[in-house]
């Protein structure tokens, strides 16, 4: 593989695909919203595609993600996320695996820093049972003992391999030293000490917080009515708690705001992880600061970090930038990895772009390839139910409204070469980047 | 998980870890349309008239096992200087050109092929095929591009092998499981061997494999063969054939000896186990024995419902994973596996002893008829999935030409399934599931510096 798109270490942070890709250009003939509104009053948007016969439904509670994890008990989300699948109603954990096998449906949960989310497939002929199976695993999860047993083992194993990890290791420092005392700064997959504490109660008490109706989200694409829908919304979500206590997660700005600090690991190359505060996703310079993401060091082979880092000085196979917003903090962060040798003179490099965008803005050209980019790849995105839901799912968890695969390349193109100096130059700060490496980087200083 | 492990196909150097329960092919009835060119070169049209969307692929049939002998690694690094310009198109510019029309391009090599792709809109689709077309003959190399791009995958294996113990040890235990096949060697090359690669051997390297008749074009999307036909004739038509490509493999001596690869190392969190033998691909095996291979991997250790996770991770409650996989896409050889991680607080070798166990009732017992059926339809079912996507039909498609394998085979894949038998899968794992044609591979956590 020529290039190596940037390391997501999944159990830290999960990136909004609007915030890493942009939307653009809609082929609207190709692409019809419904608003479906179930019997029982759930909602959920709709696009019919009948051309496989597969239905790829996504969903996502708003407050259930990691940061809402009780003190002490951190993890519990994702163990959440784990279990669902382990026994629901009559159905103990091998027999709901087995029923959910021979449906043939696709169900995973996953638990991101701010919401709980659900991703489920099916197929068209087995969409009865794979439903039932579903609308069981929400409303009725068994959390029997054993499975509960087994899952904290999987998860205690899998935080063992993850605290020898080099990204894994940086990543849960980065944040550590950014929010501390917050739940962001918090690891997510939470620790073994509090992974170890979490029971079925615990997992209970997550249901009836974070699994409720007024916080739910449903996009769902391919081979099924809105008539056919409704009814399994219904089967589904309609007997799910209206509402529950999710509890509050404060407004937090980044600290540690330009120190550097080296983890010592014994390995030839060295992990290194950036950042500094960004920009929220409803702020109304986002559309500017994602033109500036892409040029800078979002963009791939056409970035400006890519040019220096890797093509004209080969010091790295991957170096990125990314947008991070979250529901109480915003980020602008970058990665880079290279021998122990070379990080001082890759992390100088990029200072610098980073100070020469923040100075002069981009070119003309720049900018014009950017928006070009940003709004042509739009439809490269649509190739499957699965993706069409997960894009859906992303416009009404932001709240841009209907309307917005219409008018997305209307705010990109809007964009001008001084908007970009005004926002470059508030948003880039190089000294402002907290600095974490993993690894026996040389000539670096840490901060004291 | 997406249908496509485009990341764990490349290299082979991935983690033991994730391959538990990856499956090995999503083929299904694409319905692909195919002709040749006059210059030898295929090609292959799958209409998929969803989004106003082609991918556009061009397969090498050469991969890191064609490489000549001490110079591992120079296929994917030469993978890498495909983007470094033509007479008419400067260094990097490739890529960014594909951007400027909102498209996105990469690579990939595996052992035995070379693939390059671009994703863009309908009316962009010329604009690919002459750039594409272009470096098929037209690549100017330098070593003011050459050298640098060798210290980025000296990067890249630094990223993907050396800082972690998992893909070393996985490369220990390929170069074992051959005694004599270029399988041995990973697809990224050897350290040593990389930093000695020059101009002049990309150059050899692309005038020997790069010509049309080792080639073939793969187009999917919002197109069909009448329409991209004259297209491809304009572009890759007129580029002129080489000479005749014979991939001269070397074949495996009787395997007599099971072997052991072992590695402790203080950054391993988790430690595992696997077992990995030397199985017949789809290309090279008898009837239909890879297809057999291909259920008996989902029954076994297919799924969280699989014998060997019920067995280890539920019933025993001593492994935290367990699973089985086969990949069957190969021109030469295949390789079967199962592997294991053990609890927290559970020593390896108890889950060893309970992972040979299983594979000893396994041969002893064999698979059920009622394991059979549920196995299958699975399995079939995963093939309409795969008819979902864009992308999933081009990548099988190109992987089953390159590999010795025909649209027929690709299209027939779900038929092929049905028609496995419980006595074909019992047989086969009879014939593979051998100690004498195996590796078994250790990963131990070293506690402290200098106790072992």
């Amino acid at each position: 593989m020529r290039k190596l798109s940037p390391k997501l270490v999944s159990g830290i942070l999960m990136l909004p695909l609007i915030g890493l890709f942009g939307l653009g250009i809609m082929p609207s003939q190709a692409i019809e919203i419904k608003e479906v509104r179930s019997p029982g009053g759930i909602k959920a948007w709709l696009v019919q595609d009948k051309s496989v016969p597969v239905i790829s439904m996504n969903f996502a509670f708003k407050t259930g993600g990691t940061a809402f994890d009780p003190t002490g008990k951190e993890g519990l989300a994702r163990m959440v996320a784990a279990m669902l699948d382990e026994g629901a109603g009559d159905l103990k954990s091998q027999q709901f695996q087995t029923q959910l096998q021979d449906t043939a449906a696709r169900l995973r949960f996953t638990a991101s820093t701010d919401k709980f989310r659900g991703s489920f497939r099916t197929l068209k002929a087995n969409m009865d049972e794979a439903f039932r199976l579903l609308g069981l695993a929400l409303n009725k999860p068994r959390f029997d003992d054993k499975p509960v047993g087994r899952i904290r083992g999987q998860i205690i194993a899998s935080l063992q391999r993850s605290a020898q990890d080099p990204d894994s290791i940086g990543m849960k420092a980065w944040y550590k030293a950014v929010f501390p005392g917050h739940p962001y700064g918090r690891p997510g997959d939470g620790t073994i000490r509090s992974v170890k504490t979490l029971v079925a109660k615990d997992l209970k008490g997550f249901m009836q917080r974070h699994v409720v109706r007024n916080s739910l989200i449903v996009a769902v694409a391919g081979d099924i009515s809105p008539t056919e829908l409704g009814q399994r919304l219904d089967q589904v979500f309609g007997t799910l708690p209206a509402s529950g206590r999710a509890g509050e997660v404060a407004e937090i700005t980044p600290t540690a705001v330009g120190k550097v600090f080296v983890i010592d690991r014994k390995i030839p190359q060295s992990t290194v992880m950036f950042g500094h505060s960004g920009i929220k996703r409803d702020h109304p310079d986002w559309y500017i600061a994602s033109v500036i993401n892409r040029i800078l060091g979002g963009g791939g082979f056409s970035s400006r970090l890519m040019e220096e880092v890797r093509e004209k000085r080969g010091l790295a196979y991957g170096v990125y930038s990314y947008l991070n917003p979250y529901d109480h903090a915003a980020l602008y962060m970058g990665g880079v990895a290279t021998a122990n040798s070379r990080v001082a003179e890759s992390l100088k490099v990029i200072r610098a772009e980073w100070k020469k965008m923040a100075d002069h803005g981009v070119t003309a050209k720049e900018l014009a390839g950017a928006k070009t980019y940003i709004n042509g790849s739009f439809p490269l995105r649509l190739d499957s139910t699965r993706r069409i839901a997960s894009l859906l799912l992303a416009v009404q968890i932001n709240n841009l409204g209907k309307d917005y695969l219409d008018k997305r390349s209307s705010l990109i193109n809007a964009v001008t070469l001084a908007d970009i100096k005004r926002v470059a130059k508030k948003l880039l700060r190089p000294k402002a980047l907290t600095v974490v490496i993993v690894g026996q980087p040389k000539g670096i200083k840490p901060t004291p | 998980m997406p249908p496509l492990r485009l990341l764990t196909v490349i290299v082979g150097v991935f983690a033991l870890t994730v391959t538990l329960f990856a499956k090995t092919s999503y083929a299904a009835v694409f319905n692909p349309e195919s002709f040749t060119l006059k210059n030898g070169m295929q090609v292959v049209v799958i209409p998929n008239r969803r989004a106003p969307v082609v991918s556009h692929m061009v397969w090498y049939k050469t991969g890191a096992a064609d490489e000549p002998r001490g110079k591992s690694g120079i296929a994917h690094f030469f993978e890498h200087l495909m983007f470094k310009g033509t007479k008419s198109v400067p260094p990097g510019e490739f890529s960014k050109t594909i951007a400027r029309h909102g498209g996105r391009d990469n690579a990939f090599t595996t052992q035995d092929y070379t693939a390059y792709f671009q994703i863009v809109a309908r009316d962009k689709l010329e604009l690919v095929m002459r750039l594409e077309a272009d470096r098929m003959r037209n690549l100017v190399l330098t070593d003011k591009e050459v050298l640098p791009e060798r210290d980025v995958v000296l990067e890249e294996r630094r990223s993907r092998t050396d800082n972690n113990p998992g893909s070393q040890l996985w490369e220990a235990s390929r170069a074992a499981l051959f005694l004599n096949h270029p399988y041995k060697n990973p697809v990224i090359g050897w350290k040593h061997e990389i930093e000695q690669l020059t101009t002049k051997d990309a150059l050899d390297f692309y005038r020997q494999f790069y010509v049309p008749n080792n080639a073939i074009l793969i187009v999917a999307g919002d197109v069909d063969a009448k329409e991209l036909k004259p297209l491809a004739e304009k572009y890759y038509g007129v580029i002129p054939g080489g000479r005749k490509i014979v991939r001269h493999r070397v074949a495996e001596p009787p395997h007599l000896a099971g072997r052991r690869v072992e590695m402790a190392s203080r950054r391993v969190g988790q430690p595992s186990i696997s077992l990995n033998y030397l199985a017949p691909s789809y290309a090279t095996a008898e009837g239909n024995r890879a297809y057999a291979l291909q259920v008996l991997a989902e029954i076994f250790g297919g799924s969280s419902t699989a014998e060997l996770y019920r067995s280890l991770v539920v019933e025993q409650g001593i492994a935290s994973s367990a699973g089985a996989w086969f990949s069957p896409d190969a021109l030469d050889y295949g390789t079967f596996g199962v592997s294991a991680s053990p609890r927290p607080g559970i020593p390896i070798e108890k889950v060893e002893d309970a992972l040979r166990g299983s594979v000893k009732k396994l041969l002893k017992d064999g698979v059920s008829e009622k394991e059979l059926k549920r196995a299958v339809k699975s399995m079939v079912a995963s093939a309409v999935y795969a008819r979902d996507s864009l992308r999933a039909a081009p990548n099988i498609i190109g992987r089953a030409l390159s590999t010795g394998r025909t649209i027929e085979d690709v299209e027939n894949w779900p038929d092929r399934i049905k028609a496995v038998t419980v006595d074909q899968v019992n047989a086969a794992a009879r014939a593979v599931l051998r100690s004498e044609s195996s590796v078994t591979a250790i990963l131990r956590k070293k506690q402290k510096a200098g106790t072992k």
